[in-house]
């Protein structure tokens, strides 16, 4: 047999049919559906009078639209993101999906949700009509974003309509530095390659610094492997990985255990595997880092300066005119001299609990700046009550942070929660787009310990300073 | 789904780079549960100003171009999100050709499930195209996807690849569900040897 990579492995195991000119169909094992992109696919359904044909596979969580207050309990108050929220309600009850409503305390971001219940496992494909769907690469399955007619398609038929990718190797060499976390790696990656880097590919992030990461700090590189252009990032599962899974509600169990694990043991790529690209970082190079501008591949050490357009190329420059522009900073400017107003921590690229231990590393016994608007928004209601009994909270309440209840928030501000024109913001989420996180709002991104170490001095800071 | 075999028109050109879903529709309009009406907010933030008056600089906001039906942009367009809002609001606002040297993955797919045609060419070929378009609305190009090619005011023709399937189902205007229904035997046989050799799935 021809030595295969992870992907072509899952590829292969999922594939019901090809046709001559390579189009494949790929069976899904899980599909996970929340609010926003899913009322068309089921209204498309209820039309044509198809029904879910998997409803045991496929899971549903309102996320992106529900507040993040405790005022929530009431109902949401803006009229078109509770008709949004109900409609998902009804879906899920009509079509007898999985479902967990903003009541429940296993609420949260999709993305969360999915690996904490154990839905999410290795080997297995994984879509949602949500880009960050990446994020379940991290167990060694094959998770991708699709939009709604895809969505309409797996609810219908539960496999989607493929053609495969290229396969690239992204190897993080050696150990990483104290404060060095890993949204510093996907970060890192996301400079070198650029956004379009991975285009057309499936990543997989191997290497030393990758084995010695927890499954928290996988999710986190493979949630952001979309923001580098690939389709899906994986990485292979392992004792991490199965300690991970093992006990949660839907992982297997008993017999059925063993033979997942006798599988999910030949989940890796074959030593001479070939791939149609590789890159490769030495974590010992890899600092802090944060975004100055307006696109993720935008990314510098934070003990750098502000670049100007002329040290780029074609397209590149006028971008980088407009971005600083948009971002209000000066070439030659140092990045800790940029001040902020406001810290979100949160979103599915870092709202699981090692974020928040690694924020209350940072804070305790300190106070967030005077005037700063600080944020903590656990990615579900789980982490919240796991934060809560650790006591993360009370560091956090103490310290003057806003705690929240779950839900991606100012990851994209279509609740409540956002920014206004020109305010700054030290965000630990995935997109520093031009008015992402609200009209006209400034984003930097950065891990949770640099959000922290930001929050308390009021600037963009070198999390190795406050350690 | 719209059938897509030959356009005429006019061609908007928007030479940026990294145009993500986010400047496509910005999120304050994805709280709809409908596909139509999404057109007057395309591009949002670049097309209007602070009090929601129309920004006179923006391509799409000038008499040339406001019924462009083709749209030629810079390196990695529809980046971001997967929504497919993005589409359906390129499509409700006329357009139904993107040029571009390339594009986001998912943006991508979605453009072909609304019956919109992304065409992927090289930068010195889009560059060409860029100032064909600059000429304003007496420049109508020509895209014809029977014959794969995009025919600039001048005549000039470049000729462009696109998937043998994602063509037959867009100049047919077919619906993917329903086709891949007809497998629905081999979807099911699929299952049944799954069920034994990953039960806990
Ligand atoms: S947290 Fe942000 S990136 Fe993640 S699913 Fe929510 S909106 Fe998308």
């Amino acid at each position: 047999m021809s030595p295969k990579t992870l992907y072509d492995k899952i590829w292969d195991a999922h594939l019901v049919d090809t046709t001559e000119d390579g189009t494949s169909l790929l069976y899904i094992d899980r599909h996970l559906v929340h609010e926003v992109t899913s009322p068309q696919a089921f209204e498309g359904l209820r039309m044509s009078g198809r029904d879910v044909h998997a409803p045991d596979k496929t899971i549903a969580v309102p996320d992106h639209n529900v507040p993040t207050t405790p005022d929530r309990v009431n109902g949401i108050e803006n009229e078109e993101s509770r008709i949004q929220v109900d409609a998902l309600d009804k879906n899920a009850r009509d079509f007898g999906i999985n479902y967990y409503p903003v009541d429940d305390i296993r609420q949260g971001i999709v993305h969360i949700v999915g690996p904490e219940q154990g839905w999410t496992l290795p080997g297995m494909t994984v879509v949602c009509g949500d880009s960050h769907t990446a994020t379940h690469g991290a167990f060694g399955a094959l998770a991708h974003g699709i939009g709604t007619s895809e969505v309409e398609h797996v609810l219908a038929t539960q496999t989607l309509i493929q053609t495969k990718s290229k396969n690239m190797k992204v190897e993080i060499t050696g150990k990483l530095h104290p404060g060095v976390t890993a949204k510093d790696i996907t970060l890192s990656v996301i400079g070198r390659t650029g956004t379009a880097g991975g285009t057309g590919h499936v990543i997989e992030y191997c290497g030393e610094a990758i084995r010695d990461l927890s499954m928290e700090g996988r999710m986190t590189v493979c949630n952001m492997a979309i923001e580098g252009g690939a389709r899906a990032g994986l990485i292979a599962p392992d004792e991490t990985t199965f300690e991970y899974i093992k006990g949660r509600p839907h992982a297997p169990k008993g017999a059925q255990w063993e033979a997942a694990l006798a599988w999910w043991k030949t989940l890796y790529s074959d030593d001479d595997a070939h791939w149609d690209k590789v890159i490769t970082l030495d974590a010992g190079e890899i600092a802090p880092v944060v975004t100055w501008g307006t696109s993720p591949e935008d990314v510098l050490p934070i003990t750098a300066t502000v670049p100007a357009p002329e040290d780029f190329s074609g397209g590149k420059v006028d971008a980088v005119r407009r971005a600083l522009e948009y971002m209000g900073l000066k070439p030659g400017m140092k990045l800790t001299d940029i001040e902020i107003d406001t810290v979100f921590i949160g979103s599915c690229t870092n709202g699981r609990i090692e974020d928040l231990r690694a924020v209350a590393e940072i804070v305790k016994g300190k106070k967030v700046k005077d005037g700063m608007r600080a944020m903590i928004v656990p990615g579900s209601g789980l982490v919240r009550a796991q934060a809560e009994e650790e006591g993360l909270a009370d560091i956090f309440l103490e310290a003057g942070f806003e705690w929240r209840l779950a839900g991606c928030s100012m990851c994209l501000a279509m609740n409540p929660d956002q920014l206004s024109p020109g305010e700054r913001c030290a965000a630990t989420s995935n997109r520093n787009f031009e008015g992402r996180q609200g009209r006209g709002g400034r984003t930097h991104l950065l891990s949770p310990a640099m959000a922290a170490a930001a929050a308390i001095t009021g600037r963009l800071t070198d999390v190795r300073e406050v350690m | 789904m719209d059938k897509f075999t030959k356009i005429t028109g006019v061609a908007a050109p928007l030479p940026l780079i990294n145009v993500d879903t986010d400047m496509i529709i910005p999120k304050q309009f994805l709280k709809t549960i409908k596909r139509s009406g999404l057109g007057v907010n395309l591009f949002d933030e670049m097309r209007y100003q602070d009090d929601g008056s129309e920004n006179p600089d923006f391509v799409l906001n000038k008499p040339a171009y406001r019924s462009a039906e083709i749209l030629i942009a810079g390196d990695n367009f529809g980046c971001g999100s997967s929504r497919e809002h993005a589409p359906w609001a390129i499509k409700d606002f006329g357009i139904r050709c993107v040029i571009a040297p390339s594009f986001a993955d998912i943006f991508f797919n979605n453009c072909f499930k609304n019956g919109i045609l992304p065409i992927t060419l090289p930068q010195e070929q889009i560059d060409m195209l860029m100032k064909d378009a600059e000429k304003g609305e007496n420049a109508r190009m020509t895209v014809d996807l029977e014959a794969q090619t995009v025919t600039t005011s001048d005549g000039e023709t470049f000729p462009f690849e696109v998937d043998a399937f994602k063509k037959h189902c867009l100049l047919e205007g077919l619906d993917d569900i329903a086709l891949t229904l007809e497998k629905a035997p081999a979807i099911q046989s699929f299952e049944a040897q799954a069920a034994v050799s990953r039960p806990w799935v």
